[in-house]
């Protein structure tokens, strides 16, 4: 069965579109208040609350959002697209579905893909290829060790010119501490910022679930959450010793989340992000060897999940991603060791996101800023905000309206390995907008 | 002669050099450009001394200088070639030393790859020792000569902008420069990426950019470090196409130097690593050869100070 909703990919330049009736969420200024945008071609021209109150001029095209809320477009700064090179888990073009039907209009992708994305020519082939799709804008990290292999430098300054926004090793955290010393003083040469997956490696290695009571019942390895806190203690030493940008990615421990607070104390330029899976689900769902739940960094126990949740409320972490990380049937039907790491995340970012607006944790103002505004900044895009001149990259929701997450039935993305499969959530994007035109619209 | 002497016996290092001392051996220097221009360039100065270039590192520039240098003002000159044993460093260097004292020679001339190892020696012998570069401490000679081919050029060092730029962290050229040019009043910056910078060394009296283009600006010297190929496989820079790309000297970057802007660099030169080629030998803006021929009046300049009556004091 067809997944709901239409996607478009009409070329044509859009006139100008009057969004009327909205609940304007602008975590910019925020403003969280009755109005109206005004687009013309692939720029925001107004937005303001009680723009339009007395009806659009006539010569526009108006859309009546009959009250649902209107946000700038989601930034999603972690996501896995598996091309080149693994496109039977996911394409540049599925991705861009998936991301569009979940209201990203701008998603950032790692570097390890076949080839490694570590040199321009593979940083320009990613960048013509997406917007040759024309959906979700697609803006590349490359790798902050040749092939990732954590031996030798990249050419990060010439690859931050090609367009790279960041750099780091994906799912390998620079595990060589002098290594890392030398990749965050290169990347602070350039202005660069580092991200780092924040996992000790030595500790890890052959572990498979969060290390604990359950993982021992199931007789599963075990990861400790020691790892993350290690990795991420001496990342910040480091970090103190070179003044580089550092960027700590899904962070899923209590430790974690202690160690990005005091360093953000200390007043390190070090920023952090964390995934729906992380705050919205612990260890329980790998119960009966669930190799959806089989995530990297791990599912945590529950005091890590309430300790992100904290984290979230109080700013420690910037950023919620959706990790996404697309994995065939025949990577994740397989006894749970053999099983590959990830879950899609892209098609759920937004309602397991509002779960925390629902449960009244934050704001949805603060929401659409974990998602859009915070992560536009941190990597300098010129999304992320309800702005006259800024791009009319925009997303219309109904925060409210509940659904059962049906992989199978409702997502656009080739791989189906949710972690959410079956949950009750609330929240539905309506219509994405990407430079002023619809790219997604749910059916009438 | 100028009243001031130069009082030491060893010249070790810039570090704590003042300005009178490095004026001395500067204005010594420049007359033995002119002796070393004239037919006759043979002088008896040091006549019946012997000086010993021990060298425990491969040299050719910096020792046959030395060796012109030595020569030209009549003393013996002898060159020791020591390979330098990882494993017994230390006890072969003291007992090379004790060896060569006995047999009473004025002066040794060392090069160690080990920082310090110059100062190590110079206290186990009775004659005079100049450091020609000890690991990654100092080359004063090197930036003797720089000074005097600048001063000649420009005819002061107080108020002038110079930029070093490139491997500041393996560099003894650099750390002598540094301590000359800003005793003698000049500003200097430091132009490299990060992992080719020392810690701390914005306390040594520097500036220090990232950007080149931010660190050429208005300055008057460009002073090129010389960057070894090892280093540009991922260690310190990810690539040589890169590290020309940001780091390396062309005309466009070196437009946002002065219009009359210097360059130099103490050789070997990597042609398209560090300098682009057509601006190495751009003889309007490049002071690598006028350098090599103050390396020779320097280092006579240098022999001759410490070997003229200077039995006390110790640099």
């Amino acid at each position: 069965m067809a997944p709901a909703g239409q996607i478009n990919t009409d070329r044509a330049t859009p006139g100008r579109v009057a969004y009327v009736n909205a609940r304007l969420l602008d975590p910019a200024t925020g403003i969280d208040a009755k109005g109206a945008v005004l687009t013309e071609g692939e720029l925001i021209v107004d937005a303001a609350p009680g723009l339009f109150a007395g009806g659009a001029p006539s010569d526009v095209t108006v859309v009546d959002c009959h009250g649902a809320c209107l946000a700038p477009g989601l930034v999603d700064m972690r996501v896995q697209l598996r091309e080149p090179g693994e496109e039977h888990k996911e394409t540049l073009r599925t991705a861009g579905e998936a991301a569009v039907a979940g209201g990203v209009t701008s998603m950032v992708c790692l570097p390890n893909t076949t080839p490694v994305i570590d040199d321009v020519a593979t940083v320009e082939f990613v960048a013509r290829r997406a917007r040759l799709i024309g959906l979700a804008k697609v803006y590349p990290y490359a790798a902050a060790t040749r092939g990732m292999g954590g031996k030798e430098l990249a050419e990060m300054g010439l690859l931050k010119e090609a367009g790279a926004l960041a750099f780091t090793d994906g799912l390998r955290a620079v595990s060589d501490a002098r290594m890392m010393r030398r990749v965050l003083a290169y990347a602070a040469t350039f202005d660069a910022i580092v991200m780092q997956h924040p996992e000790e490696a030595s500790l890890a290695e052959g572990g498979l679930m969060n290390e604990g009571e359950t993982a021992t019942r199931l007789g599963l390895a075990g990861i400790p959450s020691a790892a993350e806190a290690i990795q991420l203690e001496r990342d910040l030493r480091l970090v103190e010793i070179t003044g580089a940008r550092y960027h700590a990615a899904h962070i899923s421990t209590a430790a974690g989340a202690n160690i990005i607070r005091s360093g953000k104390a200390r007043g390190l330029p070090v920023t952090a992000d964390t995934a729906p899976p992380y705050f919205a689900l612990n260890e329980m769902a790998v119960g009966g060897w669930r190799t959806f739940a089989k995530l990297s960094p791990p599912l945590r126990s529950e005091t890590d999940r309430r300790a992100i949740v904290d984290a979230i409320i109080d700013g420690t972490i910037d950023v919620i991603v959706s990790d996404h990380a697309p994995q065939d049937q025949d990577s994740k039907r397989q006894p749970f060791a053999q099983a590959a790491f990830g879950g899609v995340g892209l098609e759920t970012l937004l309602p397991v996101t509002l779960e925390l607006v629902h449960n009244r944790h934050i704001s949805l103002l603060q929401a659409i800023e974990r998602l859009s505004w915070a992560p536009a900044e941190l990597l300098g895009l010129p999304a992320g905000r309800l702005k006259p001149g800024a791009p009319a990259d925009l997303v219309i929701f109904d925060d409210e309206v509940g659904w059962k997450v049906d992989p199978d039935k409702h997502f656009r993305s080739k791989s189906k390995n949710s972690p959410f499969d079956g949950r009750l959530v609330q929240g539905k994007v309506l219509r994405t907008i990407v430079d002023g035109r619809c790219v997604f619209q749910v059916d009438a | 002669m100028t009243q001031n002497r130069y009082p030491h016996r060893h010249l070790l290092g810039i570090e704590g050099l003042g300005p009178s001392e490095i004026t001395y051996i500067l204005d010594l220097a420049d007359r033995y450009v002119d002796q070393n221009r004239a037919a006759e360039r043979k002088s008896g100065a040091l006549r019946g001394k012997t000086v010993i270039n021990l060298f425990f590192e491969s040299s050719t520039r910096t020792r046959t200088s030395f060796e012109l240098a030595g020569k030209r003002l009549g003393a013996d000159m002898i060159n020791m070639q020591v390979a330098a044993s990882s494993v017994t460093k230390g006890e072969t260097l003291i007992d090379t030393a004790m060896t060569l004292n006995a047999m009473h020679i004025d002066a040794l001339v060392v090069r160690h790859p080990d920082s310090g190892a110059v100062h190590l020696l110079s206290q186990k012998v009775n004659c005079s020792v100049v450091n020609a570069g000890d690991g990654q401490n100092e080359h004063p000679t090197q930036a003797l000569l720089d000074a005097l081919t600048i001063r000649r050029r420009l005819g002061h060092l107080d108020g002038l902008t110079v930029a070093i730029c490139g491997d500041v962290l393996h560099s003894r050229v650099a750390r002598s420069n540094i301590h000359l040019l800003s005793t003698m009043g000049a500003r200097v910056r430091l132009v490299a990426p990060r992992t080719l910078l020392p810690a701390a060394i914005q306390h040594l009296g520097v500036e220090v950019f990232n950007d080149m283009r931010e660190g050429l600006e208005d300055a008057d010297i460009v002073m090129m470090l010389r960057m070894q190929n090892e280093r540009m496989k991922g260690s310190y820079v990810a690539s040589v196409r890169e590290y020309f790309h940001f780091f390396g000297l062309d005309y466009d970057k070196l437009r946002m130097a002065k219009p009359d802007a210097l360059i130099m660099h103490p050789g070997p030169m990597n042609r398209g690593v560090e300098i682009d080629s057509d601006l190495a030998d751009d003889v309007e803006r490049s002071m690598i050869l006028q350098q090599v021929e103050m390396g020779v009046a320097v280092r006579m300049a240098c022999l001759e100070a410490l070997m003229t009556g200077n039995e006390t004091g110790n640099g």
